[in-house]
C-alpha cells in the first residue's frame, strides 16, 4: 500500500466523495413525477381499457365476425351473435375478462371495422374481481365516453398501420 | 419540579414521584413525536437523494405520513406463529421500546434539565445500550424460524463488537472532561478552542475519535451501512420479519429512539451538547434545549445521508472493521489522550 492509498483510507476519502455526490443530488430537481396531479404523456398506440365503438349515427361497428375472439391469446373474449330483427348480424354478447387480458393488441388490429379498440385510459381499478368482468353495455358506454380521443388516437396513428 | 409540588402543599415523598412521573412524560411524550416525524425525514432524505420526492400526499408535504402508518399498523391484526414462544415473542419488542427510552433519562436538555443526574450517567448509558442487544436476541430465538435468528446472531455479534470500540471513545471522553456525568461533559467542552468554540470535536485530538465514535454509533444502532441485520436481499427483514401491527411497531419506535439517543450521544460528548456552537454571550439567549434539538436534528441529517450514500457492508467486512481497525485505533487514541493529559494537565 503507497502512501497516497494510506492517506485516502485514513480520511475516508472515498466516502467523503460519495457523500459530496449524493449532497448534490439532494438539490437536484425530483425526477418522479407526481402521478395522481401530473401525467406523462401517451402515445396514440397506447393499449388501455378497451372501448366498443359506434358509428356517428349511433349504429354499433361491430358485425359480430369473431376475429377478436378467435385471434386473443389469453382467450378473455367470449362473443355469442344473431341476426337482429333488420337482418344484419349482431352480437348478442360481447364479454371482455380485463383480469385474463394481457394488453396485447391483437383484438385492436384484427378488427375489420375499428370496432374494438384499446384506448388511451389506463386508470379503471376496481375494488372487486367481478367488476373487471366486462360485458356489452359496459364496452359500448366505455366507447361512448372515450369516442373523441381514440378516434384522434386512430387517426394520428392511421399513416404508420 | 419536586419544590413546586412541595409549594402546593404535597407530602415530599410524594412530590418526588409526580416530579418524576411528570418528567417522564415531558421526555417521552415529545420523543415519540419526533420519532414520528424523524421517519418522515429519513423517508424524505433518502428519497430526495435518489432524486424521488419521497412521501408527500398525507397532510402538508406528507408531513403526517407517518401517523397514516401507525394508524394503519394499529388497526392490524397482531399474529403470533404457531412455532413462536409467545411469551417472549411478545416481550421482545416491549424490551427494545423501553430499553430504547431508558437511556433517555439521563441525558442533559439544559443546565440542570435532566431526569436522574447521576454521576455515572455515561456508563448507565452504556449499559442501557448494551441491554438493547436483547430485544433482538430474544426476538429472533423467539420467532423460531431460521431467517430472524440469523439476524439475531448478526445483531449481536455486531453489537458486541461495535460497544468494545465505543466503551475506549468513551473513555477518551472522560478522561479529557475529567467526568461521568453528561452534564459535567457538556461544562467540559464550554469555549473548548481558544475559549471559543464549544465542542470536543474541533478539538485534532478528539477529531478522529468522534469520526470512530459516529460510524461505531452506526453499527450500534444498525443502520447503513452496517444495516445487515435486516438485510432485505438475504434475510426478509431480520429479526422483525415474524412481526405485525403493534409488536412491529414498537420495533420501529425503538430502533428510531436508538437513533436518535446516538445523535443525541454525538450531539452531547462532541458537540457541546445544549451549549451554543459558539462560546458568545448572546448565543445563550436562545435555550439549551433548542441548540441541543438543533444538534441531535443535524446528526440525523448525517445518519440518513449516510443511509443513502453507502452500500451495505458484507458480514466478514463488517467484523474485520469492528475487531482490526477501530479496536486497535481506539485503543491507540486512549493512549494518545491520556498520555497528552498526562503532560499537559497533570505535568509529567
Amino acid at each position: 500500500m503507497n502512501v497516497a492509498q494510506l492517506v485516502k483510507s485514513f480520511t475516508l476519502w472515498e466516502f467523503v466523495k460519495a457523500h459530496a455526490l449524493t449532497l448534490k443530488y439532494f438539490f437536484k430537481p425530483k425526477a418522479t413525477l407526481n402521478y395522481p396531479y401530473e401525467k406523462n404523456a401517451i402515445s396514440p398506440r397506447f393499449r388501455g381499457e378497451h372501448v366498443l365503438r359506434r358509428y356517428p349515427n349511433g349504429e354499433e361497428r361491430c358485425i359480430a365476425c369473431k376475429l377478436c375472439e378467435a385471434v386473443c391469446p389469453a382467450w378473455a373474449i367470449t362473443i355469442e351473435a344473431e341476426p337482429r330483427e333488420d337482418g344484419s348480424r349482431r352480437t348478442t354478447r360481447y364479454d371482455i375478462d380485463m383480469t385474463k387480458c394481457i394488453y396485447c393488441g391483437f383484438c385492436q388490429e384484427a378488427c375489420p371495422v375499428d370496432a374494438i379498440v384499446e384506448g388511451p385510459n389506463f386508470e379503471f381499478s376496481t375494488e372487486t374481481r367481478e367488476e373487471l368482468l366486462y360485458d356489452k353495455a359496459k364496452l359500448l358506454a366505455n366507447g361512448d365516453k372515450w369516442e373523441r380521443a381514440v378516434a384522434a388516437n386512430l387517426e394520428a396513428d392511421a399513416p404508420y398501420r | 419540579m419536586t419544590e413546586t409540588f412541595v409549594y402546593w402543599g404535597m407530602d415530599p415523598d410524594w412530590a418526588w414521584f409526580l416530579a418524576t412521573v411528570a418528567g417522564i412524560l415531558l421526555i417521552a411524550l415529545p420523543l415519540m413525536l419526533a420519532v414520528a416525524m424523524v421517519i418522515y425525514v429519513d423517508r424524505k432524505v433518502w428519497a430526495a437523494m435518489a432524486l424521488r420526492r419521497g412521501p408527500n400526499v398525507v397532510g402538508p408535504f406528507g408531513l403526517l405520513q407517518s401517523f397514516a402508518d401507525g394508524l394503519k399498523v394499529f388497526l392490524q391484526e397482531t399474529i403470533i406463529p404457531t412455532a413462536a414462544n409467545k411469551g417472549l415473542f411478545l416481550i421482545a419488542p416491549i424490551i427494545t421500546f423501553t430499553v430504547a427510552l431508558m437511556a433517555w433519562a439521563v441525558i442533559p436538555f439544559n443546565s440542570g434539565a435532566v431526569l436522574a443526574n447521576i454521576n455515572v450517567g455515561l456508563l448507565y448509558i452504556f449499559a442501557i445500550s448494551s441491554l438493547g442487544v436483547y430485544g433482538v436476541v430474544i426476538s429472533g430465538w423467539a420467532s423460531n424460524s431460521k431467517y430472524p435468528f440469523f439476524s439475531a446472531m448478526r445483531a449481536s455479534a455486531q453489537m458486541i463488537s461495535y460497544e468494545v470500540s465505543i466503551g475506549f471513545i468513551i473513555v477518551c471522553v472522560v478522561l479529557w472532561a475529567n467526568s461521568f456525568n453528561l452534564n459535567a461533559i457538556v461544562w467540559a467542552q464550554k469555549g473548548h478552542i481558544f475559549g471559543l468554540i464549544n465542542g470536543f470535536a474541533f478539538n485534532p485530538l478528539l477529531f478522529p475519535v468522534w469520526v470512530l465514535f459516529l460510524i461505531s454509533s452506526l453499527a450500534e444502532t444498525q443502520r447503513a451501512p452496517f444495516d445487515l441485520t435486516e438485510a432485505e436481499s438475504e434475510l426478509v427483514a431480520g429479526y422483525q420479519t415474524e412481526y405485525s401491527s403493534m409488536s412491529f411497531a414498537l420495533f420501529w419506535l425503538g430502533e428510531y429512539a436508538n437513533v436518535l439517543l446516538m445523535c443525541a450521544l454525538n450531539a452531547t460528548l462532541f458537540f457541546g451538547g445544549w451549549l451554543p456552537p459558539l462560546d458568545i454571550g448572546f448565543l445563550y439567549l436562545v435555550p439549551g434545549w433548542i441548540w441541543l434539538f438543533a444538534k441531535i436534528f443535524f446528526f440525523f441529517l448525517v445518519f440518513s445521508w449516510i443511509k443513502a450514500t453507502v452500500p451495505r457492508f458484507r458480514y466478514d467486512q463488517l467484523m474485520r472493521l469492528g475487531w482490526k481497525i477501530f479496536l486497535p485505533m481506539s485503543l491507540i487514541f486512549v493512549v494518545i489522550v491520556s498520555g497528552f493529559l498526562m503532560f499537559t494537565r497533570y505535568g509529567a
